[in-house]
């Protein structure tokens, strides 16, 4: 019982991790059609980022945990921003119109070219960094097995939650969320209404890459180890998030990153850690066999 | 950059250039502060902060100036006009290259001839001997990808399943090269259908992902399941090919290869026959394959490639179309795996990452999607690319992925983009006749 | 029509959603005649196309076929596929879909996948190169030669398909189709974008399949020159539901496709 429910509670933060990055690929996927294949590193950059702010702030001798929190995600999220823009610029606006199979491929190179950019600039250990919000509450004990909730953990389900509200308000209520959907559905009309697509298209790289740069700062918060290969791993289990939510669907993602979340930590708990990844692979293969459109998204009408 | 950019590009004034330059020369700046300028080393007991606003400098002025001489060089030789011509010259009617095939030719000869060239040049017969290998994965690749149009991100797989499959009857129960190779080629064929039945109606990305996914899951249960696999330690003295049941090692009891043909141990003998070995299988591969393509089942690939509503409305079935490509790619997959397996004595799950998946697909589609002749020059980049970096290895695999990039923008058709035809008849009329 | 005829349609319903695309439409098509399907956009023409060889299953009712060789056959059961390749249902897109890289002659190659596929045993017979297989291979050759020239395509042949103009790109769609010989031929607004040449080229060549090759023909089409001139009957939708039936001149003067379609000035225009 009490494993069960601290595997709940890890499931739960971690899943949120994957929600955010999953936001992203559902993002950039329902408005070019395509996998960002770069963004798993996006969010490695992040955590890299994260690091050398934190380690900065405690450089400056700034201890208040909640100035410390905020100022490394701003730092984290505008500069991790900027490198979603790259990626979009550089991989994928020069192959618009090309065949699917060439920003796909590019976008592989610039997964390859960021990882070992991290790891010839920032060096290929793990970088450990002290631990930002120390303790937590223990909430009860049975049978000899306490459960225990992290301050890190709250930290991350409510900034997770605050971030879903403010991004579905950005999406649903203002003038960029709308131009960002229109997008979605047809670009070229869109063009022809006096959307600047390809901005439209830059913007939600960014986006995805703030998010991305969230779930970095959390996950360095929270394990306290970094390195620059944490991203593949990471960005498939997000897209399996997001497809398992359903491709396109905002909430979806959101449910999506917790479900993977959680099967990861009760099946490390209580079948394999060495095969979590498999698990996650085989329900990513069950889900895209016998429900394609995820579990909240609209199943798709083939077009003759 | 954009074609609406570019064609701004051609005429713009020195001021907007520089402007222009200095904009990307800022997102440098932003781009390089956190990795360049800013690094966090480990110091005893905790990180510290290490900067390197030099370097950081000299990053941000390469970019500037490299921009305005790429300004230059778009306004100077009007690349973009290039570019729109070789679009246009890809979907242009079929035209005959003879070159293209006096290139495979000669590309075929010095194959040959390349052991004889180089003889005693260990080095450079062990690269032909990689590029090879990756020649013929490419070429099965192609079947999936160039052929059939299924976006495969865990092709590995079936190499991996061939080295086992060698690795595994070959020091369990003594099987040898050759009569490994066929069932081993069926083992990942049988994979293949196994992967591929239930997710080959899937549309393209998502394959790609349930690929990747599959590619991910076998390496995995290499690692973990060491009764079987021998794990992270891989399995060790896997037998090398003989050469019709001769050995290549010092002359001993039994007639080897140099005392059958009394020559001299020489340890090259191996590296040569090796070459040779690979040189034929990926021949056969080539034979194989574009005789295929030319077969119905070849014609029914590239028409699925094409429009799969439109096969089917012709009574085509799809999904046995698209099995059969990708049964026949896991084949040669798995054969390529099981001369990996012979050359390296030793295999291990390191050998089958995901970034071997992304380096053969890379290989297709940088060869132009179902040329044989482009697989074997983007096989030759990337083979060699890196290992002529090997001086500076660290940031080989970062020169890798940059030039995945470039070379993809550059030529998103792949290096030889042209198709040719399965069939032709004689036509009274030249092209260009009435309309 | 006294005999059975070669398509029958059942009581088909298809809806999407809350939306009924097709209601209770039911039709005969025979064998040798033009039957066309008229009915302002959005009719459901295209969807009862799609119901019929497969691409859509219909929420309602069946589609028979009367095979003279396989017997009845209810296409809506079959798959995508087994319609054209069992049953001999084959049919055009209103937005053409060639095989646009491959050349003309692949694609008519291409629609004789099944009895080359059938002729090359599983490809080891072709492999080998083996005497069956390459007659199999003239014959395929000789049909699709057959057709390019009876369409006026053979200079064609060997250019990419998705090079052409629109108006040969249309006859190609077709010729693909008759290379699969089929008994029934569907063809969704094969006139479009065609020029008046070309319509009446079309024209001929519809009659010329129906009267001289025995084949059923269902067209889709707005171009009321051509309907008008080929169709032995004409079946008119409109918002799903079938508002009238019969040759050309009763479609003419009923005054429910008068009143849903045609307006006064068409029919004058039409029987002119």
């Amino acid at each position: 019982m009490g494993q069960f429910i601290q595997q709940l509670i890890n499931g739960l933060t971690l899943g949120a991790v994957y929600g955010l990055i999953a936001l992203g690929y559902t993002m950039v996927y329902g408005i070019i059609g395509m996998i960002n294949f770069a963004h798993g590193d996006i969010y490695m950059v992040s955590a890299i980022i994260s690091v050398t702010a934190l380690t900065l702030m405690s450089a400056f001798g700034i201890s208040s945990v909640p100035l410390v929190l905020a100022l490394v995600l701003i730092i984290a999220i505008a500069f991790t921003s900027v490198y979603g823009w790259a990626v979009e610029r550089t991989a994928y606006r020069p192959l618009r119109n090309a065949s699917r199979l060439a920003p796909l491929i590019s976008a592989i190179g610039m997964s390859i070219f960021l990882q070992n950019m991290v790891q010839v600039t920032q060096g290929a250990r793990v970088k450990p960094v002290p631990t930002l919000m120390p303790g937590g509450i223990e909430l009860f004990t049975h049978a000899g097995f306490s459960v225990h909730l992290a301050y890190t953990q709250i930290m991350i389900c409510v900034i997770t939650v605050v971030l879903m509200v403010a991004f579905t308000g950005l999406i649903t209520r203002t003038s960029f969320g709308r131009q960002q959907r229109a997008c979605e559905q047809d670009r070229t009309m869109a063009s022809l209404l006096g959307i600047d697509v390809d901005k439209t298209i830059s913007y939600t790289f960014m986006l995805g890459a703030a998010l991305a740069a969230v779930a970095g700062v959390m996950v360095t918060v929270y394990y306290g180890v970094v390195d620059f290969s944490i991203g593949f791993v990471a960005g498939i289990k997000a897209f399996t998030a997001a497809v398992l939510g359903g491709v396109g669907s905002l909430p979806g993602a959101m449910l999506g990153g917790v479900l993977i979340g959680l099967i990861e930590s009760y099946w490390s708990a209580y079948l394999s850690p060495e095969y979590k990844d498999v698990a996650t692979f085989a329900i990513l293969i069950l889900v895209l066999m016998f429900r394609p459109s995820g579990l909240l998204g609209r199943p798709e009408v083939e077009k003759v | 950059m954009s074609a609406h950019a570019a064609q701004q590009s051609a005429g713009m004034a020195l001021a907007d250039k520089l402007k222009d330059a200095l904009r990307i020369g800022l997102v440098a700046l932003l781009l390089g502060i956190p990795m360049l300028g800013l690094t966090t080393v480990d110091q005893g007991g905790g990180l510290q902060v290490m900067t390197r606003w030099p370097l950081l400098a000299q990053f941000v002025g390469v970019v500037f100036f490299g921009r305005l001489i790429l300004q230059w060089l778009v306004g100077h030789f009007h690349l973009r006009k290039l570019q729109r011509q070789r679009v246009a010259a890809k979907t242009a009617v079929v035209q005959e290259r003879p070159w293209l095939k006096w290139l495979g030719a000669v590309a075929l000869a010095f194959a040959v001839a390349l052991p004889v060239a180089f003889s005693g040049n260990r080095y450079v017969i062990d690269i032909a001997t990689t590029v090879l290998i990756y020649v013929m994965l490419g070429w099965g690749l192609n079947v999936v990808v160039g052929l059939a149009g299924l976006l495969d991100l865990g092709y590995v797989a079936f190499y991996a399943v061939g080295a086992y499959s060698y690795g595994l009857l070959s020091t369990l129960f003594g099987w040898g090269f050759w009569e490994t190779l066929p069932v081993a080629g069926g083992m990942a064929a049988l994979f293949g259908l196994l992967l591929g039945w239930p997710t080959l109606r899937l549309r393209g990305d998502y394959l790609a992902i349930v690929t990747l996914g599959f590619g991910e899951i076998i390496r995995i249960i290499l690692v973990n399941w060491t009764d079987f696999s021998g794990g992270p330690n891989g399995i060790n003295s896997i037998p090398r090919p003989s050469f019709f049941g001769l050995e290549f090692k010092p002359p001993g009891d039994t007639p080897t290869f140099a005392s059958f043909f009394h020559l001299e141990y020489s340890a090259d003998h191996r590296v040569v026959f090796l070459y040779y070995v690979i040189l034929v299988l990926a021949l056969l591969t080539h034979v194989f394959v574009s005789r295929l393509r030319r077969l119905p089942v070849g014609m029914a690939w590239e028409a699925v490639r094409e429009d799969e509503l439109a096969c089917k409305a012709l009574g085509i079935n799809v999904t046995g179309v698209k099995l059969s490509a990708y049964a026949i790619g896991a084949m040669l997959g798995g054969f390529a795996g099981v001369f990996f397996a012979a050359r390296q004595g030793f295999i291990s799950p390191e050998s089958f990452v995901f970034s071997e998946s992304a380096t053969i697909l890379a290989i297709v589609v940088l060869g132009g999607r179902g040329s044989q002749l482009g697989v074997v020059f983007a096989a030759l980049l990337l083979v060699v690319l890196p290992e002529l970096g090997r001086d500076f290895s660290d940031y080989r695999m970062l020169l890798f992925g940059a030039a995945m990039v470039l070379i993809m923008v550059w030529r998103p058709g792949g290096l030889v983009a042209r198709r040719e035809p399965t069939i032709q008849i004689e036509t009274a009329a030249v092209q260009g006749a009435t309309p | 029509m006294i005999d059975t005829p070669l398509l029958e349609v059942n009581h088909l319903t298809m809806r999407f959603g809350g939306l009924t695309a097709l209601d209770d439409l039911s039709l005969a098509v025979p064998a040798g005649k033009v039957t066309s399907i008229i009915g302002p956009n959005g009719a459901g023409k295209t969807t009862f196309f799609n119901c019929l060889t497969g691409f859509y299953k219909p929420t309602v009712g069946d589609v028979v076929m009367h095979h003279p060789q396989h017997g009845k056959l209810i296409l809506n059961h079959l798959a995508t596929h087994r319609v054209a390749r069992h049953a001999g249902v084959v049919r055009t897109f209103q937005n053409i879909r060639l095989f646009p890289s491959m050349t003309v002659l692949e694609n008519l190659m291409v629609a004789q996948y099944n009895t080359l596929q059938h002729a090359s045993r599983f490809s080891l017979a072709g492999l080998l190169g083996l005497a069956g297989y390459r007659q199999a291979k003239e014959e395929a050759l000789a049909k699709a030669t057959t057709w390019l020239e009876r369409l006026g395509l053979i200079d064609r042949a060997n250019v990419a398909a998705g090079n052409l103009s629109y108006g040969t790109q249309r006859r190609i769609e077709i010729a693909r189709a008759l290379c699969v010989d089929p008994l029934l031929l569907c063809l969704d607004e094969p006139a479009a974008g065609l020029n008046p040449r070309e319509s009446a080229e079309l024209n001929e060549l519809l009659l010329y399949l129906s009267r001289e090759h025995g084949k059923g023909i269902l067209l889709i089409e707005h171009d009321m020159n051509v309907v008008m001139r080929v169709s032995d009957q004409i079946c008119v939708l409109n918002f799903g539901h079938k508002i009238a039936e019969g040759t050309p001149q009763e479609i003419q003067q009923d005054p429910n496709v008068i009143k849903a379609y045609l307006g006064e000035e068409e029919i004058e225009e039409a029987s002119a």
